[in-house]
């Protein structure tokens, strides 16, 4: 539910990260607004636990420039991760317009990552939004583990688990050292672009 | 991956030029000028829709909406929970700055920023007009 702002011409579009408890969504957007301090006005907002995990959401707005005259400015927001808060997850989806999922690469994480991406399919469900239509980009996270002896899943297995039949653009990376995480941003930016603007003309 | 199809939608209202400097007006001659801060207009995905101030303003509205749309949305499921249709008075006192909250339709809410010239009295009364007038907009 992107608005545009006829007066201001102005496009607001909202991009949310989702996925997993301590998968990296949060620091995917700390990674972002570190690398992009200059061109962000404002603070990362981060409503968190005192353990330091998302209790709501990440905020990070983020003016990408103009398209077709207008000054887009692109929302990012992350959810939180956890099974608990379902609830909260649910009200961060209003209005989404594009989706990155953040899969835990780590074998033991298999399941949740095929469980939390049931869930988003659920929770767009709420908003009349399918999965299979939303914008989506997935990205494979934590791929830098592999260095530290930790066994992590391969590209095609988390493929099969996840991607078998969305065939989303799929991107593995590493939040913690940055690696691919302007890519993957880039990626679902331009994927809600293309819809938006087919939608502008 | 040719699989995508066009599912970014926009918003079920559309405003024109109008419409948003008709909605600006009334939040300056009824809110402004009443002595509130700061105003705007916000849709419940946190876009914010119209603003407006005194000039002396430096608050961060974009975050402002997005923390004020998912307080709201998270405050009217409490309700729910505790079997409530809705909470009708939504207002957080400070010391300098008090924020309140008011729903304008099942879209929108108008968030006001004022201080301790004006009572929560008075500006419940100017909101409750601003918003009759925001409505007849459309």
């Amino acid at each position: 539910m992107a608005f545009v702002n006829m007066k201001s011409k102005e496009v607001q579009a909202k991009i949310v990260y989702y996925g997993p408890g301590r998968g990296g969504k949060t620091t995917n957007l700390e990674y972002i607004y570190s690398k992009f301090r200059e061109r962000i006005k404002s603070d990362m907002v981060s409503i968190k636990t005192h353990g330091d995990r998302t209790l709501f959401f990440d905020f990070l707005p983020f003016d990408i420039g103009k398209i077709m005259g207008y000054d887009v400015k692109v929302q990012l927001y992350t959810v939180p991760g956890q099974v608990k808060y379902d609830a909260t997850r649910r009200l961060v989806l209003k209005g989404v317009d594009g989706m990155v999922f953040v899969a835990d690469s780590q074998v033991e994480q298999r399941k949740k990552n095929i469980l939390s991406l049931k869930n988003l399919q659920e929770n767009l469900a709420v908003y009349k939004k399918s999965i299979f239509k939303i914008p989506l980009v997935i990205q494979y996270n934590k791929r830098d583990l592999e260095k530290e002896g930790v066994p992590i899943l391969p590209v095609e297995t988390l493929d099969k688990d996840l991607n078998a039949q969305l065939k989303v653009p799929s991107i593995p990376a590493s939040a913690v050292t940055g690696e691919n995480v302007v890519a993957t941003m880039k990626k679902i930016i331009s994927l809600t672009m293309t819809s938006l603007q087919s939608a502008l003309k | 991956m040719g699989s995508y199809d066009d599912n970014v939608t926009f918003t079920d209202y559309t405003l024109g030029q109008e419409e948003l400097e008709r909605i600006e007006e009334v939040l300056g001659e009824d809110l402004i000028k009443s002595g509130v801060h700061s105003v705007i207009l916000i849709d419940m995905a946190g876009n914010i829709i119209a603003k407006n101030d005194n000039g002396h303003c430096e608050h961060d509205l974009y975050s402002l909406a997005a923390l004020a749309s998912a307080n709201f949305a998270a405050v009217d499921t409490m309700a729910k929970i505790v079997g409530e249709d809705e909470f009708s008075l939504l207002f957080h006192k400070g010391e300098a700055e008090n924020i309140h909250f008011s729903k304008v339709n099942n879209e929108f809410l108008l968030i006001t920023i004022f201080g301790k010239e004006v009572s929560l009295g008075l500006l419940r009364l100017k909101v409750a007009e601003a918003v009759d007038k925001i409505n007849s907009v459309w």
